[in-house]
């Protein structure tokens, strides 16, 4: 039987609460308030950063030679062109005899992708398939929506072995129901009244999703232990809770006053979060609203317990919190502002693509080499050895960096080097199996660096080459997570 | 069995530009300049030299590449004519080539200039790496300066010779202000005004801890040489410099890919030392050498030479720098004429604007800034970063 084999979460470091938002731009619509915080995600990050970050989550120590297929679900994708999911598969070390796929266009993409993978696995056209879902919605500054949304990701690993959830049935409504839309080409949002999303969208298509998931799966939503579904209006939030007869226990509570809506990852991470919470014979059910609503019934088998402390998930994510103060820095890093670059960083060095697919798995996945007569591990692979007492030719095999932890040998805070969260902090990293090489830094201050201390690496955007369209993507080092 | 390059050859004119913010002059303003002095001084006429080295580093902003700007700036008739470019040891490279064209016997009379107009590149600053370091190391190199790239030695030496950062931080601010002493009397240099420790240690902070005074500028400059046979010199003049030493020495990737090196020293200085004292026929570098013109792009640079040099013990050179050692009036002056630190850093030029300062301290005619009874002159230029740079030494004297 087909089912999740894993689970993965990731919420940037840095929150903004919310009244800071409205300080900042209440004045333009005093309606805007809304209590809590959202997780921004830093000036490096985007939806496929942080999917991949989840899918490491989620792949822990797993083999990944065993993964078909890759699906991305997003929105807020970084290239319209240049297929997304290749790119996080490649960067989570993937095999290239695989399906990728992106799913998109609607925050319903999340579970979209999760019931194709569930379909396939079920009908045994794949064996293994990583589901990761990332969002960055951005919003236009003093809107309801820049309140509400947040940026987050999940990760699911869909199989049929060492299943810790079977997948028991799902059920989808499409309609083209425009509560808000983005043509292409548009950076943002618009959407339509506030009651008529409420009360013909998410009223109707949740309990629609629900109530047929339950005739399908022969069982009512009411008996069930834990549904997650999204609504972004309180009060009909609970209202919906009502008519399906569900319990405050068994909502499994947003993560809106923490995160924020995050998208096409929305219904994930909390599928992810009530599974952190469950026990083995659990009953649940999560519902990802868009174009419609899909609803998927999963039960938690014994093999959760297995995982549960192992997996960062949605709670180690939540209690990694940063405070972003400013405003201004948000609307920044998130282009609403035009802010002097200078010319450091208006003057981008082009991309040669024929030498990064050369090196993809250098620059995506941090692989290097290690020697096989002398076992030194190196960055970036090398064909003569760099141990000064080897100096081996050709005797190298391929080593993963990316998963692997160092110490911080040096570093600096550099006020010359253009960064958009000044100022560029970077530094020599030791791994602690060998190898060393100098990384970018992030998700710290300077003051908080010591020679020595322990980091992991995290995958970023490191360059946007706006003139040209390009994303360019490599690996920073930040401090380990506690 | 190779001889080395000892006593084989001699400088026997030289020429440097006013260095700083030239708006005034373009690259082959510069080059002129550089050139006429040389000559003069040599006694020479341009038809006497045989072959020529040109060193200019960021190409694309100065005049583009190959010999060509050389050649046909100072209509130089037909002549071999080459460019080269190492980094920061570019203007040392030049003079290598045309030391090693008389050495070998290829040529008698050779003339090595370097030149480099970095005001035309619009930043403050070196132009940013990315453009520059290659498509690979553009995916994968972090977000880089200088300033910050030396500034981790400095973290790493303060860390492991146990100096806390205020401490650490005044003594490389005791070392830019001799420079800036020194300096002062320099009608060449771009900087010359006295500084004080107190206004370095208040001054902005560029890259963690190095801040505005322990970073050289940027400036425009070109400087020549003119070099024969060595028993040809006299013909010349009375008072011609003979090379003792020409080593270079490049990184091999240990320092940055493997474990060993600890970031509190330049692996290459070390060996390049060696083999410079070795050709040179050194043997206590602190007692035979009289003066030294160090690569102060960073006040962290000239620390840890002075100890890689073999002048000051290993994470002892605070020491010496408290001392006054180092001062132009102390035991083994360096940066006498104000170093990078006054003159800013033309890439091109600044490895000849060094061996300037030698020549004319051996001469006698350093003026205000003379060392009394120099014998022999170090000159050491540091190209690329702490984990993966060249070094170069050159040593002349009587």
């Amino acid at each position: 039987m087909a089912g999740i084999v894993s689970y993965g979460g990731y919420i940037p470091r840095y929150r903004i609460e919310r009244k800071q938002v409205y300080k900042a731009m209440g004045w333009l619509n005093p309606a805007t308030f809304m209590p809590g915080e959202k997780a921004v995600a830093n000036y490096d990050e985007d939806s496929l950063t942080m999917a991949v970050a989840a899918g490491q989550d989620s792949l822990s120590d797993l083999d990944r030679g065993t993964i078909d297929a890759v699906y991305f679900a997003t929105t807020t994708a970084p290239y319209g062109e240049r297929q997304n999911a290749e790119i996080l598969a490649t960067a989570l070390d993937c095999r290239s005899d695989i399906r990728s796929a992106d799913f998109t266009d609607t925050p319903k993409a999340g579970t979209t992708a999760v019931i194709s993978a569930l379909d396939a696995v079920g009908a045994n056209s794949l064996k293994e398939v990583m589901v990761c879902a990332g969002d960055m919605r951005i919003a236009k500054a003093g809107s309801m929506q820049e309140e509400i949304f947040g940026d987050g990701g999940a990760a699911l690993i869909i199989g049929r072995e060492n299943v810790v959830a079977d997948f028991a049935g799902s059920y989808s409504v499409s309609y083209d129901f425009v509560d808000h839309w983005r043509g292409s080409g548009q950076k943002l949002d618009q959407q339509w009244e506030d009651r008529f999303i409420r009360d013909v969208g998410y009223t109707q298509f949740i309990i629609e999703a629900l109530a047929g998931l339950g005739k399908k799966c022969g069982i009512e939503p009411k008996n069930l232990q834990r549904v997650a579904y999204p609504c972004l209006y309180a009060g009909d939030f609970k209202k919906i809770a009502g008519k399906l007869g569900l319990s405050q226990e068994q909502v499994v509570e947003p993560l809106l006053a923490q995160v924020g809506y995050a998208g096409s990852a929305d219904p994930l991470m909390h599928l992810v979060k009530a599974l952190e919470e469950s026990k083995p014979g659990d009953k649940i059910a999560v519902v990802g609203f868009g174009a419609g609503a899909d609803a998927m019934l999963f039960e938690v088998t014994q093999g959760i317990l297995e995982i549960q402390g192992e997996r960062r998930g949605i709670s180690k994510h939540l209690a990694m919190r940063r405070e972003l103060k400013s405003y201004e820095k948000m609307a920044s890093f998130r282009n609403l502002l035009v802010t002097e670059k200078g010319i450091r960083g208006e003057r981008v060095a082009s991309t040669a693509f024929s030498e990064l697919w050369r090196s993809r798995r250098e620059v995506l996945a941090l692989y290097g080499v290690r020697c096989i007569p002398c076992g030194t591990p190196q960055f970036p692979a090398q064909r003569v050895c760099v141990n000064p007492e080897c100096g081996a030719i050709d005797q190298m095999e391929p080593y993963r960096f990316s998963d692997k932890r160092g110490f911080l040998f040096t570093y600096t805070g550099d006020n010359l080097a253009f960064s958009p969260s000044p100022p560029a902090i970077y530094g020599i990293v030791n791994f602690e199996e060998g190898g060393r090489y100098w990384f970018d830094l992030t998700d710290v201050d300077l003051e908080e660096l010591k020679v020595d201390m322990p980091v992991e690496m995290s995958f970023r955007k490191k360059y946007v080459d706006e003139q040209f369209g390009v994303h360019g993507y490599f690996w920073k080092a930040v401090p380990v997570m506690a | 069995m190779a001889e080395g390059i000892k006593d084989k050859v001699a400088i026997i004119g030289m020429g440097c530009t006013r260095f700083g913010e030239r708006w005034d002059a373009g690259s082959e303003d510069l080059m002129v300049e550089a050139f006429k002095e040389a000559v003069e001084d040599a006694g020479i006429e341009k038809k006497d030299i045989q072959a020529a080295w040109f060193g200019s580093c960021f190409d694309e902003v100065n005049v583009g590449k190959s010999a060509t700007p050389l050649s046909l700036t100072l209509k130089l008739p037909f002549l071999p004519v080459t460019r080269v470019e190492n980094f920061c040891a570019t203007g040392t490279e030049a003079l290598r080539g045309a030391v090693y064209a008389v050495a070998s016997g290829a040529n008698d009379i050779c003339l090595a200039l370097g030149s480099e107009k970095l005001k035309d590149t619009g930043y403050a600053g070196l132009p940013e790496f990315s453009q520059s370091l290659g498509t690979k190391n553009r995916l994968i190199f972090p977000n880089i300066t200088a300033p910050g790239a030396f500034a981790m030695m400095a973290t790493r030496y303060f860390s492991k010779y146990g100096l806390g950062p205020e401490e650490g931080k005044e003594v490389l601010a005791m070392i830019s202000a001799k420079s800036h002493h020194n300096g002062a009397k320099n009608p060449k240099a771009h900087l010359r005004r006295e500084v004080s420790v107190e206004q370095i240690l208040k001054a902005p902070m560029i890259a963690w801890p190095l801040g505005l005074f322990d970073c050289c500028g940027v400036s425009d400059g070109a400087a020549a040489a003119i070099v024969c046979r060595a028993d040809m010199a006299k013909n010349f003049r009375p008072d011609p410099v003979y090379v003792k030493s020409m080593q270079i020495a490049l990184s091999s990737g240990e320092e940055m890919m493997y474990t060993d090196w600890d970031g509190t020293y330049v692996a290459t200085a070390v060996q390049c030392a060696a083999r410079a004292y070795e050709e040179a026929g050194i043997t206590n570098p602190r007692e035979e050498i009289s003066m030294m013109e160090l690569h102060d792009c960073f006040s962290i640079t000239e620390l840890v030479t002075y100890e890689d040099l073999g002048i000051s013990p290993r994470g002892k050179a605070a020491d010496d720098v408290r001392d006054g050692f180092f001062h132009l009036d102390g035991d083994i002056p360096c940066q006498p004429d104000g170093g990078l630190k006054c003159f800013g850093h033309p890439i091109g030029a600044s490895g000849l604007r060094m061996m300037y300062e030698m020549y004319k301290q051996l001469q006698g005619k350093a003026g205000d800034r003379q060392i009394s009874n120099p014998r022999l002159g170090l000159t050491h230029n540091m190209g690329g970063f702490p984990p993966m740079n060249l070094i170069s030494i050159s040593i002349v004297g009587l």
